[in-house]
């Protein structure tokens, strides 16, 4: 059986199991934690930094779903702080691409857009870059549009954990890292795709969508993905 | 009881949010009874009035035109709101923004035109490099997103900044 220790969240005393992280032990607890880049049974990576808490005796906020929650540790979920960096974080994931919410085929679907609403997002203060980014509508089903990715990877996981094709990756570093299918290869032409959709359906936004939708008719249905997630064993 | 002095002004953008303004239903008469509509498409001024409490800013800034409305609007008024995502964000005036502007003209009036292919420049106002939100050239006092925002947002932003109140508007607006 899993060691028990107890975590103090937002003062409150909570018990939880060795190997559980700040995000999981917290949620149990019904606290809220934004994360966007998170999904529940895929592998965590902390890319999206929503998720970011405050940890007593650690100098710099910790993203809460890779964080393992450690016996006798005192954690913040919401603060002056936490929100003023949620909300910026957020701000640059609008800034970094280009987001015309009502001229996507997930407007009103978007977990981006929700998250914003959410965090009483009303304005991005920072310059929009309006990067020139390709849109790939070369599987006859579904379509990847660039405008509108945050790289949070979903589709990366979801891929290689769940389905076991290893179609998406990540190119370049830091502004200029792009999702990419084969070895950069546009994804109709792609051998390993199994065109299962799984990416399609765990996409937070618009980036990735399945061909004949229009503007705000993409409703995504992650739940059966999360589901066949839960029965792996263990993390890839 | 004083009246609120109110402007709009429409930049780059559809009209929506100033049809959007228009769908207040019942909360116009309070509008009426609370304001004086100053200046806008929907009023009959030609220049924009000395000293204004609220203006309402639909569309991005676009053009050297634009720039030279918003900045006198800012100096003449108490308080600019930026009504709608092209005010807020860019949003679809800002699709152009990936297109140098003399290809994005060229395309429409030279390769797009059946007549007269030409790239008008008599009278109207040279485009900027990129269609920005109103917030990249002058402050902002408050965001009121939504393309267009929805009727009930406006009219409760209308009826809080009347009351002398910032309206709160979490979870009430969204992108899109």
């Amino acid at each position: 059986m899993a060691d028990k220790i107890s975590v103090r969240i937002d003062g409150e005393y909570v018990a939880a199991q060795q190997g559980q992280t700040i995000l999981e032990v917290a949620r149990a607890g019904g606290k809220f934690i934004p994360t966007l880049c998170w999904l529940e049974n895929l592998s965590p990576v902390g890319g999206c930094r929503l998720c970011i808490v405050e940890v007593s005796g650690v100098g710099r906020l910790l993203p809460a779903c890779t964080t393992p929650a450690q016996d006798g540790m005192s954690v913040t979920t919401n603060s002056e702080k936490l929100t003023q960096y949620r909300r910026m974080a957020l701000e640059f994931l609008f800034s970094e691409r280009n987001h015309q919410c009502a001229v996507c085929v997930s407007n009103n679907h978007c977990e981006l857009q929700s998250m914003a609403q959410r965090l009483g997002v009303t304005n991005v203060r920072y310059p929009y870059s309006f990067p020139k980014m390709r849109v790939d509508a070369s599987h006859e089903r579904y379509v990847l549009d660039h405008n509108r990715c945050i790289l949070c990877t979903r589709c990366v996981r979801v891929c290689a954990e769940v389905e076991g094709a290893r179609v998406w990756d990540v190119s370049g570093r830091g502004i200029h890292s792009l999702i990419v299918s084969d070895m950069n290869r546009p994804w109709g032409d792609s051998k390993t795709c199994t065109s299962c959709g799984k990416c399609v359906e765990v996409c937070p936004t618009g980036a990735l969508a399945e061909k004949g939708f229009g503007v705000e008719e993409m409703v995504k249905r992650d739940r059966k993905v999360r589901r066949l997630a839960g029965r792996r064993g263990g993390h890839v | 009881m004083k009246k609120v002095r109110v402007a709009t002004i429409w930049l780059d953008g559809c009209a929506g949010c100033h049809m959007s303004v228009l769908d207040i239903d019942e909360a116009i008469l309070n509008v009426a009874r609370r304001a004086e509509m100053v200046y806008g498409p929907l009023v009959d001024a030609h220049e924009f009035p000395k000293q204004v409490d609220v203006t309402l800013v639909e569309g991005g800034v676009s053009s050297q035109e634009d720039l030279e409305k918003i900045r006198t609007v800012r100096q003449r008024s108490r308080l600019v709101v930026s009504l709608g995502d092209c005010a807020v964000t860019g949003n679809i005036s800002a699709m152009r923004n990936q297109t140098p502007t003399r290809k994005l003209l060229e395309r429409i009036y030279v390769e797009g035109a059946d007549v007269m292919r030409v790239v008008p420049s008599d009278g109207v106002p040279a485009l900027l490099r990129h269609a920005v939100p109103v917030h990249e050239f002058v402050k902002v006092d408050l965001h009121v997103p939504g393309c267009p925002p929805s009727a009930k947002a406006i009219a409760f932003v209308l009826e809080e900044l009347f009351e002398g109140r910032v309206p709160d508007l979490r979870s009430k607006v969204k992108f899109g």
